[in-house]
């Protein structure tokens, strides 16, 4: 309802608004037009028919033409009041403009509201804030980090941990085959740091599969490195030093020292 | 009426009064079928300490027993919680199983966990993205290595993924946005790999986190993934891993989780440090958000053609509340 105007609920009616010459209740020669399923058509109500509702309304399909269609709403209202030619192509040419961006609008991406259902919202949200405090994330997070240290995911920029060193040298004096030295145990621990850290983001997952790979392939490098060198990275501290980048390679390029002073030199170091 | 009201008589009769000795409880009396509502309350105060009080004295006369059996007796019980009664997931991934080491072997993250490939991440948004969106974008881009943020000014998205794959795009990241804050994320493996839906929830920009790190470094975090035990928690660990580049830099020290509870995946981004062999500590910088898998579909992401390899359907997976599909 406009500040001067009303809206007429008829369907019939050709303006919209409700006034007394576009009502099609008031004016007994009347003509609208009307689209359905995207065919525009004429109707058109006249005085002799008036005592018969059901056939009160005269339809007429317009062709799908604008031009042509304009010509036809012409040669069927001739002698009509102006008024009602006017408003009736004035209603058509709308009728055609918000069909052509229909069409247009229904090639394009549509987006595509789904409900939210309200129940369902508030059950959702308090499972997850349940859930987040049956997780526990910091200490998830914190016992990872630790069971990765402790596995020598990180290699040995981080000094202290020495039971865990001792710890992974008794594994690997049950495990390994070829050696019997000690000293080159020592070594081949760390070799193994060198190669299993670089898998550590997916060691969750794939624990199994590359754990096997690893085992394999530490066990056939044993053999081969007698004669490599490692690289002095004990000189490195924690982790703040920048570690350069040949440092970290991929797994062929390892140097392995046989000095046995470096070792308790760190060890010192870190205590 | 004789057996209701003679209770109630000795209710009128204390008044107030606390009297917990003389408590009368015949069989067939209920403390909810008293009809006034001061007097039910009382009734039921008084009914609850009974109960708390019989708690106790039978909580002390276990441990009594517990401690005279010594080494005799029996293992406390294990409380039950919601992950203890899980109820069974068939499709559980068993470390060993020969054939789910196979399938991930030849899947479509094959080549990414045999490192020919690295990964390279397109994050965008639907349509329009508001303040809040793009904020979370650029840090999504800052915790997420080797990722770009393309604004999208009505692309479809059928017709991007083409041409994210001649340029070498090896994930698409779509955040979908709804009355100004993020609640949707499209993940996609390009090279033709499998597409998941989020719903998206409790988004956490990083000046909203109460902590007082600094920004993200350009190392590469390291990846942590909990709690995907299914075949399908398997699946979206590894599209979770893959965003990230296969060799983590330590230097950096940080730590992306992705950790899975009840089907909520949570992400943090943290930086960690050790402080003795057995105490690290955390400290979260970067975003944070929640995710719930709404479906998982082949082929890249086609919302009318598309193969759907898992949907969630309220109607039949959420009829208990112990079983959980992650």
């Amino acid at each position: 309802r406009t500040k001067t105007q009303n809206f007429c609920r008829n369907e019939y009616n050709l303006t919209g608004l409700c006034n007394r010459s576009s009502c099609p209740l008031a004016n007994s020669q009347y003509a609208t037009i009307r689209e359905e399923k995207g065919r525009c058509y004429l109707y058109m109500k006249v005085v002799e028919r008036a005592p018969f509702p059901r056939r009160l309304w005269e339809r007429v399909l317009l062709s799908k033409n604008y031009e042509k269609a304009l010509e036809e709403i012409d040669e069927n209202l001739i002698y009509w009041p102006r008024f009602i030619r006017h408003k009736c192509k004035q209603r058509f040419t709308k009728i055609t403009q918000y069909l052509i961006r229909i069409r247009k609008l229904t090639l394009k991406r549509q987006r595509k509201l789904v409900p939210l259902r309200r129940k369902i919202e508030r059950r959702e949200k308090r499972r997850e804030e349940k859930a987040l405090v049956a997780a526990q994330l910091d200490n998830a997070i914190e016992k990872e980090l630790l069971e990765r240290l402790k596995q020598d995911t990180y290699g040995d920029i981080y000094n202290f941990p020495i039971h865990a060193f001792d710890k992974a040298l008794q594994q690997q004096e049950a495990e390994s085959e070829s050696e019997s030295d000690a000293e080159r145990e020592e070594e081949d621990d760390e070799d193994m740091d060198k190669r299993e850290f670089v898998e550590a983001d997916d060691s969750d997952l794939s624990d199994f599969e590359d754990m096997d790979k690893l085992e394999t392939s530490s066990e056939e490098e044993q053999e081969e490195e007698k004669e490599v060198e490692k690289k002095a990275s004990h000189s490195k501290s924690k982790g703040k030093t920048p570690l350069k980048g040949p440092a970290r390679r991929k797994r062929p390029y390892i140097e392995i020292e046989y000095e046995e002073e470096t070792e308790p030199a760190s060890k010192t170091k870190a205590a | 009426a004789g057996g209701g009201s003679a209770p109630q008589a000795s209710a009128a009769e204390d008044g107030g009064k606390p009297a917990p000795e003389r408590v009368l409880f015949p069989p067939t009396f209920s403390v909810s079928e008293i009809k006034n509502k001061q007097r039910r309350h009382f009734m039921f105060l008084r009914w609850k300490q009974q109960q708390r009080k019989e708690k106790l004295a039978a909580k002390k006369k276990r441990r009594k027993e517990r401690e005279a059996l010594g080494d005799k007796a029996p293992p406390k019980a294990i409380p039950k919680t919601i992950e203890n009664q899980r109820v069974y997931d068939e499709t559980t991934v068993d470390p060993n199983d020969e054939e789910v080491a196979f399938d991930e072997a030849t899947d479509e993250f094959a080549p990414y966990f045999n490192r020919q490939t690295v990964p390279k991440i397109l994050i965008t948004t639907s349509d329009r993205p508001r303040g809040r969106t793009v904020r979370f974008c650029e840090q999504l881009s800052t915790v997420i290595p080797n990722s770009h943020v393309y604004y999208r000014r009505g692309l479809a998205l059928k017709r991007i993924i083409p041409q994210c794959i001649a340029r070498d795009f090896t994930d698409l990241i779509v955040i979908n946005e709804d009355r100004k804050i993020p609640n949707g994320l499209v993940l996609s493996h390009l090279p033709d790999g499998p597409t998941a839906h989020f719903r998206m929830s409790s988004v956490r920009l990083r000046k909203e986190i109460k902590r007082k790190g600094k920004e993200p470094t350009e190392h590469v975090p390291e990846v942590i993934l909990n709690n995907f035990t299914t075949r399908l928690g398997h699946s979206v660990g590894r599209m979770f891993a893959s965003l990230f580049p296969h060799d983590p830099q330590f230097i950096g020290r940080q730590v992306a989780t992705f950790h899975n509870q009840r089907d909520y995946i949570f992400f943090r981004f943290h930086r960690y440090i050790f402080k003795s062999e057995k105490k690290v500590g955390i400290q979260e910088l970067g975003p944070r958000f929640t995710l719930k898998l709404r479906s998982l579909q082949k082929g890249t992401f086609d919302s009318k053609f598309g193969e759907y390899e898992w949907i969630h359907k309220r109607r039949e997976m959420d009829t208990s509340r112990r079983k959980f599909h992650l």
